[in-house]
């Protein structure tokens, strides 16, 4: 077809300066190959069927000489996806920061320890707490309940004495603190008979055993009703987060665990248990997530955020408006299953403690609401450094003497940047991560940064189009999304599908987001509208 | 040194109370520093770009078409006189000619266009925002060498008013500025930019009659310079040399078909760029060079460029087809290389604020553009160029076309919802 667009120009030149005899060449040129082309064509084809006669054996490649187009065009599946639906993310980027967890788990003496009810979307300002300072408490006894919804019981992750019932503005509780014992004693509770009880029986115990809080639904990712039956039940066992721990060293040796936990869940929906998988890696990840029983496996390569829940739900089955999912961590999901198989609340938690500022990254094996001092103690060298709870995109900041918060199992610390760079914008003197072309960081795909705070320009209004689209691996419009919670459009924001994200999904964006905008905060402004509204 | 550049600045801040100052000195130190921001509520790390970076990386994109274009001013001029014919010969003169009449149509754009900017954010009470960087140095490249100053500050002071600033300053404007500042030229001084005598610089006529018109920086300084260095020096008595008609190829076609353009001018000529023209849309493969860093560094977006391309191209086949007149009988693929339909591909079309911001209405967008504009380019009997036109009129169209594809993909998410 190009020939014979280009055909004419020639034509014409070839008019002109009278050289007919060149088109005559270059066609039989182009015939002679043609001919080649289609003998080679034939005799590949035929080296195929004979190979398919003698019963070769076909697995790695096709049998011609040629690749075919689907091999070089299509991603390959890798070997260790045997079952499960196969998805491959073409949208995302992934961030390489410095100060990558190394593989192995510490034990470090973390010895206070909260629960903080502003990590609770919807929560009161001021719930009602049940134990006051100077309790003993043990662990998976009731901290504070929400006077709104007064059956779901907040627990204490360890056992020891209330030191402190932190309050902040307006005498709203930020945190119920714990001083760890030595040994942590746990409430013992009832052995529950998961074959042969009812639904609502099963709530019940989950209720009381503090464990409802892990439950988290999409839409408006807040704590899932008790008296809502999901339609499917969704937990990704890999996080594409920059620095995010690797879940399968996480989930080392706790199969158990995590097949009963998997075994409650899906006696709670009537739809499935689906569990989204990592394909991006060489090998195959652990065994507690390739052998789970009883749930449908989906596997995901790409880059972030292929192992957001979100996002996966979005391709494996998307909300519809009036239904409800739930979603939970995989170490929500041990906690769930060891509260079944040993009858203890079990908040233990593999936390990474990652940065480019931490001395030596690694994983703590530790409770849930670890404080941030003991976490890093003796581990940074430099203390103009901003601590967060969570990845450097969604993550909360932190104090030293503050906690982690309820749903993070992260701890990244990096550099303050706030000083001031000489013609930063044109000429940066030290390497930062950008999707943009501009910067040669695409020609090394492997080099990581070091992070820093700074905001690398001042915030504008939206100027380019196109960038959130290829971020985000969900049919769905960011940009306008943004625009119409700024506007308060309720029926665009509804239309364009403000119930499918949750700010984890929308933060790469506003990473990149050359205006500098505040997408997260403008899309939680946006679900706080729909919720008010339903 | 940054230490010291640093202090420096905070000695001359002038008092937050003078605004307008305040907003001047602001414009120039984040030109000088990036902000210590750090971020706060939301993502704790953010991407190297920013506006500034983005908007510098099309005006360098931009350079090569200045660097032909101000030559080129000078050798139109000199070949129009029948001295210097080689495009080499006389290498100072003309680059010095080109430059007196471009650097003062570039000042006084930006001065004016900053000017106002800078008084409407301090109005405001923001920061100066980078919108203006890369409409200043495309007005320059859209106008006639010759347009005169005060007609320019005038167009850039309402393009920038009404077409930017009344709707909220940059990100806001519906058309594109530079396109705007030279349609308020177009209507509102139509001598001073169509016809044949406007696209080469210093004559009183481009034709048989007409004589130089040096200005007095001319004359009395790059003569005096020239003749010290004992270099070659201006002609003030030269005149038009019989024969020379200073129409551009886009005219001629307009006239004649190919046939008159051929005459005048080599498909190689065109394509290079040494013709009578807007000072940036001669240079070709320069426009293409751009165009190409643009792409390649992901600050442009290639769907509009391809799709610009394939309309044109498909609208020129069919008037190849329907062949009425001489104009539409001018080859489909010489259409490129008339006229401004690069320049105008790879810098105004691409303007993100003003295209379609859907990835699917882009296409559209562009292909619509090519279309539109190869209408008024063939079909309309008094302006032989047409893309000034489609791309205000397609600017206008856009939030249209977003609107068709934000509707389907409402639709089809409801759809799922049954």
């Amino acid at each position: 077809m190009l020939f014979t667009i280009f055909s004419q120009s020639l034509f014409a030149q070839s008019a002109e300066t009278g050289g007919s005899d060149y088109l005559l060449y270059i066609l039989l040129a182009v015939v002679v190959i043609a001919l080649f082309a289609i003998i080679i064509q034939v005799s590949d084809n035929m080296l195929i069927i004979e190979a398919q006669r003698q019963g070769a054996d076909g697995s790695g490649a096709n049998f011609g000489i040629f690749p075919r187009m689907s091999e070089i065009f299509k991603n390959p599946v890798p070997e260790y996806v045997q079952d499960g639906s196969f998805t491959a993310l073409k949208k995302g980027f992934d961030i390489l920061l410095e100060g990558e967890a190394e593989s192995k788990v510490l034990d470090k003496t973390v010895s206070t320890f909260a629960v903080q009810p502003p990590n609770f979307i919807g929560m009161q300002p001021i719930p009602k707490v049940v134990v006051g300072e100077g309790d003993q408490v043990k662990a998976g006894d009731p901290l504070f309940f929400d006077k709104n919804r007064p059956e779901i019981l907040y627990g204490a992750p360890v056992s020891g004495e209330i030191i402190e019932i932190r309050r902040g503005e307006r005498r709203a509780i930020e945190a119920v603190v714990i001083l760890a014992d030595k040994e942590v004693q746990y409430r013992q509770f009832a052995a529950f008979d998961l074959e042969n009880s009812s639904r609502d029986e099963l709530v019940a115990y989950l209720l009381d055993g503090c464990v409802w809080p892990f439950i988290r639904q999409r839409p408006y990712d807040v704590i899932a009703d008790p008296k809502d039956v999901p339609s499917n039940i969704f937990i990704s066992t890999f996080d594409t987060a920059p620095l995010a721990p690797d879940l399968n060293i996480v989930v080392e040796g706790k199969g158990a665990a995590f097949q009963k936990g998997l075994d409650v869940l899906a006696r709670l929906t009537p739809g499935k248990v689906h569990i989204g998988l990592n394909a991006n890696a060489a090998t195959a990840p652990s065994e507690v997530f390739t052998g789970a029983q009883g749930v449908e496996k989906h596997w995901f390569k790409g880059q972030h955020p292929a192992g957001n829940v979100g996002v996966q739900i979005h391709h494996i089955a998307p909300v519809k408006p009036k239904d409800r999912v739930w979603v939970l961590g995989v170490q929500d999901v041990l906690t769930i299953g060891t509260l079944f198989l040993e009858q203890r609340f079990d908040a233990g938690r593999v936390v990474a403690v990652v940065g480019a500022e931490v001395n030596a990254p690694a994983y703590i094996r530790t409770w849930q609401g670890a404080k941030l001092e003991d976490l890093v103690k003796d581990n940074l060298s430099n203390t103009h450094v901003r601590y967060i709870s969570g990845d450097v995109l969604s993550g909360k900041q932190k104090h030293l003497d503050s906690f982690l918060n309820f749903y993070d199992d992260q701890l990244t610390v990096v550099k303050e940047g706030d000083d001031y760079e000489l013609f930063g914008w044109l000429a940066p003197q030290e390497p930062r991560p950008s999707i943009s072309k501009t910067y040669l960081n695409f020609l090394f795909p492997d080099s990581r940064f070091k992070a820093s705070t700074n905001t690398r320009g001042e915030k504008r209004a939206f100027v380019v189009t196109g960038d959130y689209e290829r971020l985000l691996p969900m049919d769905i419009y960011p940009q306008h999304l943004i625009k119409a919670v700024i506007n308060g459009d309720y029926e665009s924001m509804e239309g364009l599908g403000i119930k499918e994200l949750v700010e984890e999904d929308i933060a790469l964006c506003e990473f990149a987001c050359l205006s500098k905008q505040e997408l997260q905060k403008t899309l939680r402004e946006g679900l706080e509208l729909m919720r008010a509204e339903e | 040194m940054k230490n010291a550049l640093l202090n420096f600045f905070r000695r001359i801040e002038p008092d937050k109370s003078k605004r307008l100052l305040h907003t001047a000195y602001d414009a120039f130190f984040t030109f000088a520093f990036t902000p210590n921001h750090t971020t706060k509520d939301g993502v704790h790390v953010r991407d190297g770009m920013d506006l500034k970076r983005l908007m510098v990386n099309v005006v360098i994109a931009m350079q090569f078409c200045y660097l032909l274009g101000t030559y080129n001013i000078g050798h139109q001029h000199f070949v129009a006189l029948g001295e210097h014919l080689g495009l080499l010969e006389g290498f100072h003169l003309k680059l010095f000619y080109g430059l007196v009449k471009l650097l003062p149509m570039w000042i006084v754009a930006h001065l004016v266009g900053l000017g106002i900017e800078f008084y409407f954010a301090a109005k405001r009470g923001h920061g100066v925002e980078e919108g203006f960087l890369v409409t200043g140095a495309l007005i320059p490249l859209i106008m006639p060498p010759d347009l005169p100053l005060w007609i320019l500050a005038i167009s850039v002071a309402i393009a920038v008013i009404i077409g930017k600033e009344a709707f909220g300053g940059t990100g806001m404007n519906v058309v594109n500025i530079a396109l705007f500042t030279r349609v308020i030229v177009f209507f509102a001084y139509p001598t001073e930019i169509s016809g044949d005598d406007v696209w080469v610089a210093g004559l009183t006529k481009a034709s048989a009659g007409g004589v130089v018109d040096y200005g007095w920086f001319t004359v009395h300084v790059l003569n005096p310079l020239f003749s010290s260095l004992g270099w070659e020096t201006f002609n003030t008595a030269a005149a038009v040399v019989d024969g020379y008609s200073g129409a551009t190829p886009l005219a001629l076609a307009a006239k004649g078909g190919w046939e008159a353009v051929t005459q005048v001018y080599s498909p190689s000529q065109m394509f290079w760029g040494i013709i009578p023209g807007s000072v940036g849309e001669t240079g070709k493969p320069l426009i293409l060079i751009g165009a190409l860093l643009l792409v390649a560094t992901g600050v442009a977006s290639w769907r509009i460029m391809v799709s610009m391309v394939f309309g044109m191209a498909i609208t020129a086949i069919l008037f190849n087809a329907w062949g009425f007149t001489a104009y539409m009988q001018v080859p489909w693929y010489y259409h490129l290389w008339m006229g401004s339909f690069l320049f105008a591909m790879a810098f105004m079309a691409t303007d993100p604020v003003t295209a379609a911001s859907t990835n699917r209405g882009k296409w559209f967008y562009g292909f619509f553009i090519g279309m539109v504009g190869m209408v008024i380019r063939v079909l309309n009997p008094a302006y032989p160029e047409g893309w000034m036109l489609a791309i205000l009129f397609m600017n206008v169209f856009a939030p249209l076309i977003d609107y068709f594809v934000l509707q389907s993909n409402i639709s089809k998410r409801l759809k799922h919802a049954q």
